[in-house]
């Protein structure tokens, strides 16, 4: 009984992707062409930060994808513990490490753009460590649904923890804003970042819209094979 | 580019493995566990027809 | 309302009949707070820099020691199934299961960490604020912690996996506890940081009952 429930749903999500991926693909292969021709050739040096400002391209709409991954995750949680919506509990599986993927990029960068900008590889500044939070809130939620011999009850548990995550981010934001405010040290002046141009916006835009479509194409990819693989555990334990 | 250009380089770089290592594991995986199902699958209809049969 | 007493008063019973759970929790926040001058060495303005810092992490790490106990030993000894069953709002028994927790832990943490930062060289009033800032924010650990307990309960590695669920979360109270005492020693407003941790300690009171209560459900099922 609990095969016809859950085959309802992903069946019409599979045709979906299968329309779907292989146009996605290309639209993403295109635009990442045109988005790096953008970032890495076309858009000029930064007056004040030269050419590192070329990392802003990628860290930034990493951090955005983050950041949405993780409402995502809250929202795929409210839709499996309020509807019992079979998809939404794959869809958090596909999403969590793909959005932990994105936090990682995001912190690695912004590493990398520090060391020029502020001369360290690692700045306990207000954003770095909410990203680093945010990327721990990912880790919980990836391994807690893992944690279980029955799947279905790790992807509740890791519901619930992406419901509370989402609730506690804004907190979590504040007082790491509040903590880095109190222990600023003198010598750097201003991590406030950079200010956007014209220049930098269409770049900066262009690579968001890129990732973006990265992020889907992974996630849609990847709910594809947490289908597949219910199924085979379903099969397994009928078996 | 100037002297930061390896800063620059290694951040794509770092983005490339990273979101490229995805991409690759979430194929391979997807195609993992359709090989495994088609194996299954065909293994258990095999049954169902040895059964009815 | 007498459930809910009753729910606190047989946990704490429990727990007189095995002091040593109790006392092994103190004894590692002891153990935990020793070893930072003894990494970092022995300089006095250093430690009372650090003191604050130390010690509320040490209580931190303290008050998530006994939490994976919370509610396994209920659903082994079949007191969750009863629970889940009884009349009373499952709401109130989480927060009946917090409040015990919070009595047997972060109580006497609050009260020993004064006692210890004696040793890392804190003045009076610094050693006050250090208590109270415990008194209003352990209860927040100990909500956030019940809710990290439910949410693993019967997983693997559950005790890594319910630090690296909790601790994140703990990080407001943690900047807040710590930024209070600083902010009584430099001169800045505790009051303020001491009502933020209170509103922290209120919000955990208004949402993680409700979170713990489903997480238990699903452990029920």
């Amino acid at each position: 009984m609990a095969d016809l429930h859950f085959l309802a749903n992903p069946a019409r999500f599979r045709r979906l992707s299968q329309r779907l991926l292989p146009s996605l693909s290309f639209a993403t292969v295109l635009m990442l062409a045109f988005g790096l021709y953008l970032a890495l050739i076309q858009s000029p040096p930064d007056y004040q930060q030269g050419d590192t400002v070329r990392i802003m391209f990628v860290h930034v709409p990493s951090a955005w994808i983050a950041m949405g991954g993780y409402g995502l995750l809250a929202a795929l949680g409210a839709s499996l513990l309020i509807w019992r919506h079979p998809l939404a509990a794959l869809m958090a599986r596909a999403a969590a490490p793909v959005g932990a993927g994105f936090c990682a990029v995001c912190l690695l960068t912004g590493s990398l753009w520090g060391r020029p900008m502020w001369g360290a590889y690692w700045v306990w500044d207000a954003r770095l460590t909410s990203m680093l939070l945010l990327f721990f809130l990912y880790l919980g939620h990836i391994a807690l649904s893992r944690a279980y011999d029955e799947p279905e009850r790790g992807d509740r548990a890791a519901a619930i923890l992406a419901l509370v995550g989402v609730i506690n981010l804004p907190i979590i934001k504040f007082s790491v804003d509040w903590w880095n405010t109190l222990h600023q040290p003198a010598s750097v002046a201003r991590l406030g970042g950079p200010s956007i141009h014209t220049s930098i916006l269409v770049p900066l835009l262009w690579m968001a819209v890129t990732l973006l479509l990265l992020f889907v194409l992974l996630v849609l990819l990847r709910t594809d094979t947490e289908i597949d693989r219910r199924r085979l555990e379903n099969a397994e334990q009928q078996a | 580019m100037s002297n930061h250009a390896v800063f620059v380089m290694s951040a794509y770089l770092v983005a490339l493995v990273i979101l490229g290592g995805l991409l690759i594991s979430s194929l391979a995986a997807r195609n993992r566990v359709r090989r495994e199902l088609a194996a299954r699958g065909l293994e258990r209809s095999r049954e169902q027809r040895a059964k009815a049969s | 309302m007498s459930g809910f007493a009753s729910l606190i008063a047989r946990d704490l019973r429990l727990v007189w009949r095995r002091p040593g759970d109790v006392a092994v929790v103190l004894a590692f926040f002891i153990v935990a707070t020793t070893l930072f001058p003894l990494g970092i060495g022995p300089e006095a303005n250093v430690l009372a820099r650090i003191a604050a810092g130390v010690l509320w992490c040490a209580a931190l790490f303290a008050a998530l020691l006994s939490l994976d106990r919370l509610f396994a030993a209920d659903l082994e000894d079949g007191t969750l199934d009863l629970l889940l069953l009884a009349p009373w709002p499952l709401e109130l028994a989480a927060l009946a299961k917090c409040a015990a927790h919070w009595i047997v832990t972060g109580l006497p943490l609050a009260a020993l960490a004064p006692v210890l930062g004696v040793a890392f060289g804190l003045e009076p009033d610094v050693l006050l604020a250090l208590a109270a800032t415990l008194l209003v924010g352990t209860p927040t650990l100990s909500l956030i912690g019940g809710l990290a307990a439910a949410l693993t309960l019967g997983a693997r590695k559950s005790g890594a996996l319910l630090a690296l669920l909790a601790l994140p979360l703990c990080v407001p109270t943690l900047i807040f506890g710590t930024g209070a005492v600083e902010a009584l020693a430099t001169g800045g407003d505790f009051g303020a940081h001491l009502a933020v941790l209170g509103a922290l300690a209120l919000v955990a009171l208004a949402t993680t009952p409700w979170a713990i209560a489903a997480a238990l459900r699903q452990a029920g099922e």
